[in-house]
């Protein structure tokens, strides 16, 4: 960016749709990375006014106030003030407020006018506020805050056409900051100030007679002490069902698509290059294709979580498991949290900052890589689809559907069992941290930017998949093709390779949960990644039994494994602590090795232990 | 100090948010958060319930209780929804509308 560039920070409450006006006018430059030190997200990006001057716009984390009393609201405060190092003070301050429910947000619209900086305020949502029959006198709130204000509708296109043309104006004159008055607020400032916000409103703002009833009609349901939890219940099943079968279609046309392209490479490559033959089909193409393979899964669970955000829901999940997850020691913060952990460990930790109990956070750390991510799904699904039959059940139910949703409860349940045991014997005497939420109005969910959210997603699983598992496949297919069988050797290749020696070295450890070889060196590259492990049984299973094999991974473990093993291999990755990115975003989050030592530790002696119950458990009762 | 929730110091129709039944309708005298089972201290978690919207003045009702012990409760504060624990509501001192 050049120096002529113009810096606009937004600021605002949560639920503000804040983060959909980021989206609007930064599209595909956003840039998300973290503040030097800390781990809160940094989001920005760029655009250009219609009279050609380049801005860029720093999406700063959502506050009720400057207070900063968590790590989020500390960075939005230094930043607003000038005192983040590293950090430019930004030109204009584009405040973000709800049309629909001002109350909160003017408050905070006072305290930053006390900051100084040239600020505009941004009614966003003013298309729900005037269908819900709100009318604000513009002139008249403009006037009372001594601040422009203007309106947006960020999830339309050119709903943000007036704020854009705002930003020139605000450009072609010269602006000079005013001396900062901030100073954290007393009680006594911020009910003055709430007041004076509750003043203004009365004067500019006239509500509708009837506040908006649908909230109100659907909260009656999905708050419902019974009928509230049996939706969130059904929401979560239908969720898993649907993770299970309606990606099957698009995953079963990629793994085609890509054996077919290792099918041509073979073909087109000379018989006599063997060695890039294979490296090519079987270290690089079916290892990646069969990562590859889990992207429809991927999107849809993205594709629920944040549908269910930007509806709403995802504050009343909050409300509803607050006390179940009291019980556990969690706060009802941690579900959103742990719900994220469902796609993957990485976010959900990272999310666990809205937690501002340091204590109640690091619980939820801990636990949140037992929630059953979407790294999981592939060797789940391998398994399940190799072992289990796909019959119905009760009449409608599919058994791989039911046995996936058992390893999710599984997750889950341990979740609890090791929070509850932590809040016991880590932090007895603390009393519980408050629960405070606001519970935003229903809302048409904003197909652009979910859009967005799930594209995001999908890239960073497909980068990925094109770098870190990549390079393990690579070396995955070394291990196992070098050094390679002397002519005229008895049995497979791999027999003589590093792969087997590492595996024969490991076999002894892993026997008693009922692993071989080709499981213990499936399992070292899966710390890259847990879905690794699959690409890496594939290439050691099919550079062992020839071509044919490749193709199906699954017929094969069925044909060489027995029930008890393939059990034992599921409910080793319920618990095992099989994701090195996870342990180093455990370190990083905590600040320092001890709690990611702890989390490696006891997720692996979980993981033995129940391994070993299982695999003898299923061996006594004769599952062969 | 005024430990006892039922203290002297409080008028008789005064009414601890934190006790009030699903339905209630009814206006905030004063936050007093000497009385809690919460973690925070008295001040920071009555600068808390005034940036959630507890003043006072405000109009509140009770729309909806958790299924656990009737806990947390959505506490309807003038024009917005705050889910918040009946142990933190019992700072909030209502009366009756």
């Amino acid at each position: 960016m050049t120096a002529a560039s113009l810096r606009l920070a937004l600021v605002g409450a949560p639920n503000t749709g804040k983060t959909s006006l980021f989206n609007r006018l930064t599209g595909s430059t956003q840039k998300v990375a973290n503040y030097p030190g800390v781990t809160v997200e940094r989001k920005s990006g760029g655009f250009v006014t219609p009279e050609g001057r380049s801005v860029t716009v720093l999406d700063l984390p959502g506050t009720y106030s400057l207070r900063g009393r968590s790590p989020d609201e500390e960075i939005t405060r230094d930043i607003v003030l000038g005192r983040f190092d590293g950090e430019a003070v930004p030109d204009l301050v584009l405040c973000v407020a709800d049309a629909t429910n001002l109350r909160l947000t003017l408050r905070l619209v006072l305290e930053l006018k006390r900051v100084g900086r040239p600020m505009m305020l941004v009614l966003n949502m003013i298309d729900i506020a005037k269908r819900r029959g709100v009318t604000i006198d513009l002139d008249r709130m403009s006037q009372e805050l001594g601040l422009p204000i203007v309106t947006a509708v960020a999830v339309r296109k050119g709903g943000v056409d007036e704020l854009l043309k705002r930003t020139d104006e605000f450009l072609a004159r010269s602006h000079e900051a005013a001396a900062s008055e901030w100073t954290t607020p007393t009680i006594a400032d911020l009910k003055a100030a709430q007041r004076e916000a509750d003043r203004i409103i009365a004067a500019a703002v006239t509500l509708p007679a009837k506040p908006d009833t649908l909230t109100s009609r659907i909260d009656s349901v999905v708050l419902h002490p019974v009928w509230g939890l049996l939706v969130l219940a059904v929401i979560l099943f239908v969720m898993f069902q649907a993770v299970f079968s309606w990606a099957q279609p698009a995953m079963e046309l990629l793994s085609d698509s890509f054996s077919a392209l290792g099918q041509l490479i073979h073909g087109v490559l000379p018989e006599s290059w063997s060695l890039l033959q294979s490296f090519l089909q079987n270290g690089v193409i079916s290892g990646v294709g069969s990562v590859i393979v889990f992207l429809p899964q991927i999107i849809i669970i993205f594709l629920f979580i944040l549908l269910l955000e930007d509806f709403g829901y995802m504050a009343r999940a909050a409300f509803l498991m607050d006390r179940i997850m009291g019980g556990a020691g969690l706060h009802g913060r941690a579900f959103i949290p742990l719900l994220s952990s469902f796609a993957c460990a990485i976010p959900g930790i990272m999310a666990t900052r809205v937690i501002d109990n340091p204590r109640d956070r690091l619980t939820t750390i801990l636990i949140a890589p037992l929630m059953t991510c979407s790294a999981r799904i592939p060797v789940y699904t391998l398994i399940i689809s190799a072992f289990v039959p796909a019959t119905t059940v009760w009449g409608f139910v599919n058994l791989q559907g039911l046995v996936m949703f058992g390893l999710y409860a599984a997750g889950i349940t341990s979740a609890l069992t090791v929070s509850a045991i932590a809040k016991f014997f880590l932090w007895r005497d603390h009393a519980p941290a408050p629960f405070m939420l606001e519970l935003p109005d229903y809302k048409v969910p904003r197909l652009r930017s979910i859009a967005l959210g799930v594209f995001t997603r999908a890239k960073m699983f497909l980068y990925r998949a094109g770098t870190t598992i990549l390079s393990m496949m690579v070396l995955i297919w070394f291990l196992a093709s070098f050094p390679q069988a002397p002519a005229g050797a008895d049995g497979p290749a791999i027999n003589y390779s590093f792969a087997a020696m590492i595996g024969h070295a490991l076999e002894p450890l892993l026997r008693p949960i009922g692993f071989n070889w080709q499981i213990a060196v499936a399992l070292i590259p899966g710390m890259a990644a847990r879905e690794v492990a699959v690409a890496a049984l594939g290439t050691v299973y099919s550079i062992e039994g020839g071509k044919e094999a490749a193709d199906a991974i699954g017929q094969v473990l069925a044909q060489k494994w027995t029930l008890a093993t393939a059990l034992s291999l599921l409910v080793w990755y319920i618990f095992a602590p099989q994701c090195a990115s996870t342990l180093a975003v455990i370190r990083r989050e905590t600040g320092g090795a001890k709690w990611m030592v702890v989390t490696f530790v006891y997720m692996l002696a979980l993981a033995y232990v129940a391994s070993f119950l299982t695999f003898n458990l299923a061996q006594a009762l004769g599952l062969h | 100090m005024t430990g006892d929730p039922n203290s002297t110091q409080d008028n008789l129709q005064d009414i601890r948010l934190g006790r009030a039944d699903r339905g209630f309708v009814g206006k905030i005298i004063r936050l007093d958060a000497l009385v809690t089972g919460s973690s925070l201290s008295p001040q920071e978690l009555e600068q808390r319930l005034v940036e959630m919207g507890f003043v006072e003045g405000a109009r509140v009702e009770i729309l909806h209780e958790g299924t656990i012990r009737r806990d947390p409760i959505a506490v309807r504060v003038d024009n917005i929804t705050i889910a918040l624990r009946r142990s933190e509501a019992m700072s909030v001192i209502v009366e009756r509308l």
